[in-house]
């Protein structure tokens, strides 16, 4: 065990030791590849001084109210879609096949129509984090929904349910866990989409301030930029991980 | 089969009723005039095929190397706990950013070219491809192992027999995720920048607000996209013939 563990400290350490070396050696500027150190002093100063108009929490504030927008809508749309698609016979095979062509057009490539419809607005953003995160949303809830124990619902017919009753009193509280795994899958998908909408379409937010470090070409912004996404990414991961947690805890 | 016919009855009426104004959508007609524009003398460049061609290389060659790569080192972090404990750490570090924001960071060092796309589509691939290799070894059962251990395998027959086989079908799903994610970025790459592809001719509609086009651009992307997943669930079935 102990030696596992300096080889996972010997590992960190040449990660940072090699990218550190390559970084002061002066074989690429500094420019192009600051030292972790020079990377950790521009995050902690873009938190107090704007850059591309806002501090870094500014930006950041821009780029979940959009993706809380966009993720919201998907789970508001996408859930009850498929609790629906997966009850209803005929509303299933209409709908099936046109979410099926749709979800192959990945969701960047909404860019050009977001850009049409809604120019620099927030309705391009959070078209294009929708169309990331409702797939999984629609596809969860009807897999649950598919999936309940058929006693379940002729004991429900039995006791003359309708069908309203017969979705939102048996069929949602059973696909709850997968609806919740879907959640999870959705929401990554959601703020993977938002980063690539706020490259290309927009003028706040953390995928604009790595643009406009890209064009400045600091390579110590872009790299904040992407921490800040990665700490931004896992604590939506954690959060959402603690609800199924908790969902799963009490349904027994 | 109704309902197709229903949505493209649909879209007609409501193009040529101009509900839908044709400044925000294209009409059926218009549709098919793209096309055949893109398809005949070529819009943004080039030529239809020409553009789901160099989308389609950049893709490949990325995806190439990220297997190259990954599965490797997957497989090199299943199979030994010290191999684990070394590269873990790192990998963790960088597996939360999601690949599109590696495309700030590639333009930097490589500028616009297809240069850039490799790496980016390499790291789309690279992420998932070693987290399903190293699942796949973790998934093998220890009696298989341990007879083929007693039968005196070498490490090489090992490996070879042994682990890859067993790993596969959990390293095919990695690579069939990592190849949509694969086309997303590279779509996203050439929106940026770029002088070809599925990406550029998207881009080139949308500044000359010409939304038939970029309807053409969107069908291809996802025609394109389907049609290597199904090639890649192809060559799933003939590498692990032992499966159906």
């Amino acid at each position: 065990m102990a030696q596992l563990r300096v080889l996972s400290a010997l590992g960190l350490a040449a990660f940072f030791g090699v990218w550190t070396l390559i970084a002061i050696s002066g074989l690429v500027q500094p420019q192009f590849l600051p030292t972790p150190l020079a990377v950790y002093d521009q995050f902690v100063e873009l938190l107090d001084k704007p850059f591309a108009g806002y501090t870094l929490q500014q930006h950041l504030l821009s780029s979940l109210g959009r993706f809380g927008l966009g993720f919201a809508l998907a789970v508001a749309i996408g859930v009850p879609l498929g609790l629906l698609m997966g009850w209803f016979r005929t509303l299933d095979a209409i709908a099936s096949p046109l979410f099926d062509a749709l979800r192959f057009v990945a969701p960047i490539a909404w860019v050009p129509f977001a850009a049409l419809w809604f120019g620099t607005g927030i309705g391009g953003p959070v078209l294009i984090i929708f169309s990331g995160a409702f797939p999984p949303c629609l596809i969860n809830a009807y897999r649950g929904a598919k999936f309940v124990e058929p006693r379940y619902i002729e004991a429900a017919r039995m006791l003359g349910a309708s069908h309203l009753r017969m979705v939102t009193e048996v069929l949602l509280p059973a696909s709850v866990p997968s609806i919740v795994a879907g959640l999870r899958v959705s929401a990554g998908l959601g703020w993977q989409s938002l980063i690539g909408a706020e490259l290309i379409v927009a003028s706040s937010g953390i995928g604009y301030l790595m643009v406009k470090g890209q064009s400045n070409i600091s390579t110590a912004i872009v790299m904040s930029g992407m921490i800040a996404i990665g700490i931004v990414g896992v604590a939506i991961d954690v959060l959402l991980r603690a609800l199924q947690a908790r969902i799963e805890r009490h349904r027994q | 089969m109704g309902t197709v016919a229903a949505v493209l009855a649909a879209w007609w009426l409501l193009t040529a009723t101009q509900v839908i104004p044709p400044t925000r959508f294209a009409s059926p007609g218009e549709f098919w005039d793209a096309l055949r524009q893109v398809a005949l003398t070529g819009y943004a460049d080039a030529r239809l095929h020409a553009h789901i061609l160099h989308s389609s290389k950049l893709v490949l060659l990325g995806f190439a190397v990220a297997i190259a790569t990954g599965v490797p080192l997957g497989l090199a972090m299943g199979w030994s706990r010290r191999v684990e404990a070394l590269a873990n750490p790192a990998f963790l570090l960088i597996r939360p950013i999601p690949p599109l924001a590696w495309i700030p960071l590639a333009i930097v060092w490589l500028g616009l070219g297809d240069a850039a796309k490799v790496l980016v589509i390499w790291f789309a691939a690279f992420v998932p491809a070693v987290i399903n290799s190293y699942a796949g070894v973790r998934a093998l059962e220890r009696h298989v192992i341990e007879a083929a251990r007693m039968l005196g395998a070498s490490r090489w027959m090992m490996m070879r027999e042994v682990v890859i086989p067993g790993a596969m079908p959990h390293i095919f799903t990695g690579l069939r995720l990592s190849l949509q994610a694969c086309w997303t970025t590279l779509v996203a790459g050439e929106l940026i920048g770029a002088a070809a592809g599925l990406g550029h001719v998207l881009q080139q509609s949308a500044l000359d607000l010409f939304p038939a086009m970029i309807l053409v651009g969107m069908v291809f992307v996802a025609l394109a996209g389907a049609l290597m997943t199904w090639a890649l669930g192809w060559v799933e079935n003939r590498a692990m013939p032992w499966r159906s």
